[in-house]
C-alpha cells in the first residue's frame, strides 16, 4: 500500500553559479567604462552652486581643477576659505607654477585648450576667487569653467 | 592514452570579480563635470585708455557686497534681470536709450538685426558672495540662449541648443556673440 513515496527525500539542487563571474564582470565593465578615476581627494568643502545654463567639460584630460572652500577638518585648518591644488592647501601665489606645471603635462598640441575648472563652494565670498582669477588671467589660462549643480530652475527665493 | 584535462575549479572567480568591483566602485566617481563657461581677459599692461563706448550701449549689472543688484543705475532684481538683458540686447521699440541695432549680412541666417556694439559690464565687490555671482551669470548667460533660441528657431526651424551643423552654430553665435565683460572688481564693503 505505498500510495505515498517514503523514505529517500528530494535534496535540494544546488544552483549552477558557473555564469556568477560573468555576471559580476559585466557589472564591472560597465562601472570602468561609464566612470572616471577620482582625482584628489578633497581636503576643501565644497557645494558647487546651482545653474541651470551650463555646459558639459568635454575632453577630462584637459582640464586642471582648482578647488577653493572651507577647510573639511575646520578644527585643525580654520574656516577660512583656502584653495587646493593637487591634494594639498595652496596660496594664490602657487597658481602661476600650478598651471605652468599642467601646461607641462599636456601634448604641446593641447596646450592651447587646457581649461581651468574652478569648483568653489557657494557659500564663500568672490574675493579669494577674484584673486584666482587675476592669477590665472596673468599666467595666461583664460578659459575657465565655473563648475556648478544643474537645476531646471533657480530658486530665487533663496537669494 | 591521453590524460584527461582537469577541470580548473572557477568556484573563486566570482570573488575575484566581486572584488576588483568594489575596488572600481571605490575609487572612481560618476559626476559628470558642469558649468558655466567664460574666456577671461588678457591681463591690462596699464597703458591702455578706456574704451569709447556710448552709454546706451553698455548695460551695466553690479552686485554690492551684501547681494544686492544696481542694474543700470537703477536698483535692480534677480527675477527681472533676465528679461531686462533680453530687452536690452535686442531693443524691440528702437529705444533711444537701448543700443543702435544695425541689419549685419551674415552667411547663412541673410540679413540679420544686431546691436551695432553692446557690451554687458559686470562688477562685483570683493564681498559679493559666489551664489549671488553665479546666478547672475546665469541669468544673463539665459538671456542670451533664449535670444538665440528664438533666432535659430526662426532661421532654422530648431532650437540653438538642439542645432548639431557646425555652421549653423557658428552662424547663431556670430548673430548673437556673449558680449560679457568684467570690469577690475572693487574693494569696498570688505569681507
Amino acid at each position: 500500500m505505498s500510495r505515498f513515496k517514503k523514505g529517500k527525500k528530494t535534496e535540494m539542487k544546488a544552483i549552477n553559479t558557473a555564469s556568477l563571474p560573468d555576471i559580476i564582470f559585466m557589472l564591472l565593465f560597465f562601472f570602468m567604462v561609464t566612470t572616471v578615476m577620482r582625482e584628489v581627494t578633497l581636503i576643501v568643502k565644497i557645494k558647487p552652486p546651482e545653474a541651470t545654463e551650463v555646459q558639459r567639460l568635454e575632453k577630462k584630460s584637459l582640464v586642471s581643477y582648482i578647488y577653493i572652500g572651507v577647510p573639511v577638518k575646520s578644527a585643525l585648518f580654520g574656516t577660512k576659505p583656502r584653495i587646493q591644488l593637487n591634494d594639498q592647501f595652496a596660496k594664490v601665489e602657487d597658481i602661476p607654477s600650478f598651471i605652468a606645471a599642467e601646461r607641462q603635462a599636456r601634448d604641446e598640441n593641447d596646450r592651447k585648450f587646457l581649461t581651468t575648472s574652478l569648483k568653489v563652494d557657494e557659500g564663500i565670498r568672490m574675493g579669494i576667487v577674484t584673486d584666482v582669477k587675476q592669477e590665472l588671467r596673468k599666467s595666461g589660462a583664460f578659459r575657465i569653467n565655473y563648475s556648478t549643480r544643474k537645476v531646471e530652475k533657480l530658486n530665487f527665493a533663496k537669494f | 592514452m591521453a590524460k584527461p584535462v582537469q577541470e580548473i575549479n572557477a568556484g573563486s572567480m566570482a570573488d575575484i570579480a566581486f572584488l576588483l568591483l568594489i575596488f572600481f566602485l571605490v575609487t572612481t566617481t560618476m559626476d559628470v563635470d558642469t558649468g558655466i563657461s567664460r574666456r577671461l581677459p588678457p591681463p591690462l599692461t596699464g597703458d591702455e585708455k578706456p574704451p569709447d563706448i556710448n552709454e546706451r550701449n553698455i548695460f551695466t549689472v553690479m552686485i554690492n557686497n551684501r547681494d544686492r543688484l544696481l542694474i543700470d543705475n537703477k536698483p535692480g532684481d534677480i527675477r527681472t534681470l533676465r528679461q531686462q538683458t533680453k530687452e536690452f540686447l535686442n531693443n524691440p521699440q528702437n529705444l533711444e536709450d537701448k543700443p543702435e541695432m544695425v541689419l549685419k549680412d551674415i552667411p547663412l541666417l541673410g540679413k540679420v538685426r544686431v546691436p551695432k556694439n553692446a557690451v554687458i559690464s559686470l562688477k562685483n565687490d570683493r564681498g559679493t558672495s559666489y551664489k549671488m555671482y553665479i546666478a547672475v551669470q546665469n541669468e544673463l548667460t539665459a538671456a542670451i540662449t533664449e535670444l538665440r533660441n528664438e533666432l535659430a528657431l526662426e532661421k532654422f526651424g530648431r532650437r540653438f541648443t538642439e542645432l548639431t551643423n557646425e555652421d549653423q552654430i557658428k552662424a547663431i553665435q556670430d548673430a548673437i556673440p556673449i558680449p560679457i565683460s568684467e570690469a577690475e572688481p572693487v574693494d569696498i564693503g570688505g569681507q
